[in-house]
């Protein structure tokens, strides 16, 4: 029997949800709706006496207070007026739906346990008048993503919850060793395996020497990884790289190992002490204090995304989440950081690529999972930024990143012979299938039917009772080694810990979300929320007993067997019998060519002026620059109550920060900093200078807030387009120089990081890359985060320091953006300059010299003492003859605007200026002004005129209003 | 004197018990974390304690409604040993996500049934949000509540909290005997519109006690306010009075307004169980 039930907010009660879309209608440019109710819909399943499902509706799914029910029976729409339209949306069979499981739950709860299954769907009432075209553009831009979600039929029940077909084996085997190249290409490309030939016949010839066929499950094995997402071919592979014109010349040179000659390379020679696990691990691990240490790792989900922004960027921040549990034996993880890049929100609709959301849904949609994720799990994001460009329509870009703490005898793991595997968490479902290889071939305008299986969407409360349950089975010690199910799901988490010994795994004993999974399905699927720990057998009782209370799955599938293969089984069939050695080592050396030749781009012509009050305007409401609060406030960045210096500051609380600081353990006042540095724009003069201006943005945001050079730890995240293109990889060869450089002269070390290639969107065979970009992550450990300063002006009279000089570096400044311009002289790093600069803001900022510090970056120093004086609420007098600067021909828009590195904005008392002048001795630094209590914002140019005026409060509703959505 | 004993009790998705925890212990007495379920298959009894406390997150997902399922299990699995609890003259707290399961399980505004008679729904702004909020507290007879100052300044963080009553008669029993414990306002005092009032809720309604002010349920987190660097401005202490710093006093130093919430609680068993 079924029962749809039908929960709407009484009359009078504000339907929020019905009143957001009625809002987005009109955004659509569709002005005729009046009115969008919204109800809930549940159908249950089962055979219910009748007072059962009354006790169901009311005691469990109704807020007696303030929402009515309905039981509906049969035609149920037949009270729909003229110019109503409903639109329900259910999700797809086999797309997980996390509410159900805990409307089962609260069903029990009521003693009732007749009930089989529970399906919940939105239902939207619109009213007003609206042609069938424009409902169906409402439904599919607004209302459901149909790679998950499908509309209901509004006139009928619906012929109940769609049952899977069930499974019988069957062992599939692709006849590999008798295929000719053709043959071998298009078994790669119609299994989705986005192998090359020449990886192809490596393994025909494996097969070849041990004289049998592969199963589907041997070749989609090899296929997860030997893919660029798992085993980074680009960056371990050879490239002949060949470059023209560029500064500084790298040569024509051949390189072994792009990842060893340049990032890891760095770490090397540093050789920090105080560096605990780099390059091996989930995450990069360095020390905290006597007892613990930290992780951190940022992932990217970019594919995902593009194609349900939701669900990939859900399971984006679940996937670094579970990076952080899955370092050493279990991290805690304590902040999460989110950085994003998006075409801008207010696209034409006719520029969105075909098979493309508009930015401003995805937008909308990454921000949501993220912060469903993130707040879910109680894990503050604290950290970010948001940058646009119309080349990321196709293609946007979602980094996540997570910070864990762990006790330093919890830090490594080892898995030993005789260990079982143990599968934690969630079930496993058909979802986010071929998500790794996926994720290794570009995007194209039929990506969203093609690779479909690959999105699905999180539950982070599964993950939340998991993390629970881990920690406690690490602090008794219970298991040997954990990682988690990513890309590539079972298959690369178990590959990788059984790499060494080997390991036999009975593919039957993984607990299903539903039956009909193949033994291939059960082994490659990404079903989120999964762990997998090694626990030698004499713990698994107390183990599975840990988690048993807490209604966590636990089950044991094989074990780690000390005969160095990969050895499968489904029903006693032997699925999969593969050598570790080759499945990890028997990838084909990759050679690629690589190609730079440096650009030159336009000179923007801009025409002599005397006022620059409505240049910064516009700078203040460049979609890059403005107000992000918007998003900010929907994130929890105060849970675990550990934020010090958070993301949004000020006298009203929402000045921009620049890092953070948290404090992650009660009992102690160190802290934690965390800031990112990122700036396509410079890439597109030279991915080099990017790299450097990267790493330099991120570590003085460090020092803004009162850090210091001394023990930071950096990532890298790059997200490139296809390295198959000579072109493109040419740019991510100088990259990579350019971090090598700018971290061996700071003395940072890369302790992890990612990549992800083939961002490029295609659209019939024409494809456009994004924008190189690079992602540096900065870590730092603050001995006393009392002594942290935020970036707001605090008090009248206080005096204004410019620290660091101002060079004609405009080149790729958002400056010239607001002439359609990129320009050539693109911000270098003087290292040297630098360091003493930032050594002794750190000196001062020990010492609590400093009231305010603010870096200097997007915009330049105007937009950074601008968002200095609105965010205190103060005025500002500045004079710019008094800042340091050099070769700028006299120019005062070059010295606003100009976005040169090392630079600092600070805010000292009267009282405490010999003093800082003293520290600073030696350095560029220029007392420019003062803060004022009149609200006015008022600066002098070179020729001591007043070339700049403005009352902050404008300035600042400039800056707020682009995303006050 | 008998140490006070704090059940902080969790359950799938509650993810504000640690915070929880720590400032009951930073306010003199020993907390315990406890898992839902060793409640109801009887391995723990709420016996052993004299404060439970009920923290912020999303108990099963926010699933259905905020804090519905969690407060089904209160209501239909640990009802007879909550009203022991209660009536042995024994304290509860509910923050955020715990405050949203004593109203839905009927324990506040409070009456014999447990009916509910109020609820918290989604924010008028339709989204979460979090942010520092000015509070006043008209004077009342919460006990979790006493000595502090006029204006307190803590963070909120949640999508659903816009409290409302099933009809005026509750709104209006709940002023009448003084159970309105906390109202959004601004910084100086004067209840206002939003973002002060950060969710819409009726008479910017942010925390109420029951009949007896031993259980208090409030929106904003007094728990990450237990130190004066949790303060957004914390960069600038020297402060003028009314932006709820450096109000609270003990022993003539500034106690954060969140700490002083759980030392009441404290104190309050010490004296009186």
């Amino acid at each position: 029997m079924q029962y749809k039930i039908e929960v709407v907010d009484k009359p009078g009660i504000f339907d929020a949800v019905g009143q957001g879309v009625s809002k987005d209608i009109f955004d659509l440019g569709i002005a005729s709706v009046k009115e969008v109710r919204f109800i809930q819909v549940y159908t249950l399943e089962g055979n219910l006496a009748g007072g059962q499902v009354l006790s169901i509706c009311q005691e469990l799914l109704t807020d007696k207070v303030a929402q009515d029910y309905k039981i509906l029976s049969g035609q149920s729409n037949n009270y729909l007026k003229a110019n109503q339209h409903i639109v329900e949306v259910a999700y797809n069979p086999g797309v997980m739906d996390p509410v159900e499981a805990s409307v089962l739950k609260g069903i029990q709860d009521l003693g009732i346990s007749s009930v089989d299954s529970v399906k919940t769907a939105k239902k939207y009432i619109i009213f007003g008048k609206l042609s069938p075209a424009q409902l169906k553009t409402i439904s599919e831009k607004l209302l459901y993503n149909k790679l998950i979600q499908h509309v209901v039929s509004p006139s009928l029940v619906e012929g109940g919850t769609k049952h899977l077909p069930g499974y019988r084996f069957n062992l599939i085997t692709i006849d590999l060793i008798r295929a000719t190249d053709a043959k071998l290409s298009e078994i790669s490309k119609k299994g989705q395996l986005f192998l090359n030939l020449n990886e192809m016949r490596q393994i025909r010839d494996y097969f070849r020497k041990i004289k049998r066929n592969p199963t589907d499950c041997e070749l989609e094995t090899i296929a997860q990884t030997w893919s660029e997402h798992c085993y980074h071919k680009t960056f371990r592979g050879n490239i002949t790289y060949k470059e023209s014109k560029a500064t500084p010349a790298l040569g024509n040179i051949t390189i072994k190992n792009l990842l060893k000659s340049t990032i890891m390379k760095v770490t090397k020679e540093l050789n920090k002490e105080w560096c605990v696990s780099v390059f091996k691990d989930n995450s990069g691990v360095i020390k905290f204090d006597k007892d613990n240490n930290i992780c951190f790792k940022v992932e990217t989900h970019n594919h995902p995304s593009a194609l349900e922004p939701f669900g990939g960027a859900n399971t984006g921040i679940g996937g670094v989440i579970r990076d952080s549990m899955g370092t050493g034996l279990g991290a805690k993880p304590i902040l999460n950081s989110d950085i994003f890049c998006f075409a801008p929100p207010d696209l034409a609709f006719n520029k969105v690529p075909v098979g493309s959301l508009h930015p401003k849904r995805v937008m909308k949609g990454v921000v949501s999972g993220v912060r469903d994720y993130g707040n879910k799990m109680g894990i503050p994001t604290v950290n970010g930024a948001i940058l646009f460009h119309e080349h990321f329509a196709g293609n946007p870009l979602v980094y996540c990143g997570t910070v864990g703490i762990i006790p330093k005898d919890k830090s490594f793991k080892q898995t030993n012979k005789g260990d079982l595997i143990v599968v934690v968490g969630g079930s496993t479902g058909r979802d986010g299938i071929h998500g790794a290889t996926f994720s290794s071939g570009e995007l194209t305008h039929e990506s969203e039917t093609v690779s479909s299986g690959a999105v699905q969407i999180g539950n982070p409360i599964e993950e939340k009772k998991v993390l629970d349950t881990i920690l406690q089975a690490r602090d008794q010690n219970l298991y040997t080694a954990i990682t988690d199910c990513g890309a590539g799901g079972l298959s690369s988490a178990v590959g990788e810990m059984g790499a060494e010994l080997g390991a036999k795994v009975y593919l039957d004993k993984v607990p299903l979300k539903y039956s009909g999974l193949s033994y291939m399905e059960i082994w490659i699927s990404e079903s989120q929320e999964r762990m997998v720990i090694s626990v030698p057998p004499k713990n698994i009782d107390q183990l599975i007993a840990v988690f048993a209370n807490e209604n966590v799955n636990a089950a044991v599938i094989g074990e780690f067997t000390g005969s160095r293969r990969l050895e499968l089984y489904y029903q006693d069939n032997l699925v999969c019998d593969l050598a570790m050695q080759f499945l990890h080592e028997g990838i084909p050396q990759i050679a690629k060519k690589a190609v730079y030749i440096q650009s030159k781009h336009r000179e923007p012509k801009i025409t002599a002026k005397k006022n620059f009050t409505a240049d910064l305007l516009k700078l203040l409401a460049h979609y890059d620059i403005c107000s992000k609060e918007w998003v900010v406030r929907q994130y929890d960045h105060e849970v675990q109550g550990g934020s010090i210096i958070k993301p949004l500051v000020g006298l009203q609380n929402d000045g921009p920060s620049d890092a953070s600081v948290t404090k992650p353990l009660f009992n102690s006042n160190k802290g934690i900093i965390i800031s990112n540095g990122i700036n396509f724009r410079f890439g597109f003069i030279d991915p080099y200078w990017m790299a450097a201006s990267c790493i330099d943005e991120a570590l003085r945001q460090i020092i803004s807030v009162g850090g210091s050079l001394k023990e930071i730890a950096i990532l890298d995240n790059f997200c490139w387009g296809n390295p198959d293109k000579p072109d493109r990889l040419g740019g991510l060869v100088r990259a990579a120089y350019g971090c090598y450089a700018a971290a061996k002269a700071y003395g940072v070390p890369f302790i992890s990081g990612k990549d992800s290639f083939y961002n490029e969107f295609s659209v019939h065979g024409k494809s456009t890359p994004i924008p190189g970009t690079l992602l540096i992550s900065a870590i730092s450990v603050m001995e006393d985060v009392r002594k942290a300063v935020s970036m707001y002006a605090k008090e009248a009279g206080n005096l204004i320091y410019i620290v660091g000089n101002t060079r004609d570096e405009l080149g790729g400044s958002h400056y010239y953006d607001l002439y359609q311009a990129v320009g050539n002289n693109v911000p270098k790093v003087y290292y040297e300059e630098a360091k003493k600069t930032f050594s002794a803001l750190s000196k001062a900022t020990e010492k609590g010299l400093v009231k305010a510090m603010h870096d200097c970056s997007d915009g330049g120093l105007a937009v950074a003492l601008a968002e200095m004086a609105f965010s205190g609420g103060l005025g500002m007098e500045i004079f710019l003859a008094e800042a340091p600067y050099s070769s700028l021909d006299k120019r005062n828009d070059f010295l606003l605007f100009s976005e040169s590195n090392s630079r600092f904005v600070v805010e000292v008392e009267k009282a405490k200026q010999k003093e800082f002048e003293k520290i600073l001795k030696g350095n560029f630094f220029g007392l420019v002004g003062c803060l004022t209590k009149k609200p006015d914002f008022k600066i002098f140019g070179l020729d001591g005129k007043v070339c700049l005026d403005a009352n902050i409060n404008k300035l600042k509703e400039s800056w707020r209003e682009p995303l006050k959505w | 004197m008998p140490s006070t004993k704090v059940c902080v009790l969790r359950s799938a998705g509650t993810n504000c018990d640690q915070e929880t925890a720590a400032a009951f212990s930073l306010a003199g007495a020993r907390a315990e974390l406890l898992h839902i379920n060793s409640l109801v298959s009887g391995a723990r009894t709420l016996d052993d304690f004299h404060i439970l406390a009920l923290p912020g997150g999303f108990s099963y997902g926010d699933d259905i409604a905020s804090g519905k399922i969690f407060a089904n299990e209160l209501r239909f699995k640990l009802a007879d040993a909550l009203r022991k609890f209660i009536d042995e003259g024994k304290l509860i707290i509910g923050i955020c996500n715990g405050f949203q399961i004593l109203v839905k399980s009927g324990l506040l505004p409070g009456n014999k049934q447990w009916d509910q008679e109020a609820s918290l729904i989604i924010n008028d702004s339709a989204k979460f949000e979090a942010r520092w909020v000015y509070l006043t507290g008209p004077a009342g007879r919460c006990v979790w509540t006493k000595g502090l100052e006029k204006i307190i300044y803590l963070p909120v963080a949640h999508g659903e909290g816009k409290f409302v009553t099933r009809d005026k008669d509750v709104l209006n029993r709940l002023k009448k005997n003084k159970q309105i414990v906390f109202q959004y306002c601004d910084a100086q005092g004067k209840i206002s519109g939003y973002p002060d009032n950060p969710n819409g809720s009726l008479e910017s309604i942010a925390g109420i006690t029951d009949s007896t002010g031993r259980i208090l349920g409030l929106m904003p987190h007094p728990e990450r306010h237990i130190f004066s660097a949790q303060h957004p401005r914390n960069g600038n202490l020297k402060s003028k009075s009314g932006d709820g710093l450096w109000l609270c006093q003990e022993d003539g130093k500034p106690l954060p307004p969140g700490l002083q919430i759980f030392k009441n609680g404290v104190k309050y068993v010490k004296e009186k169980l």
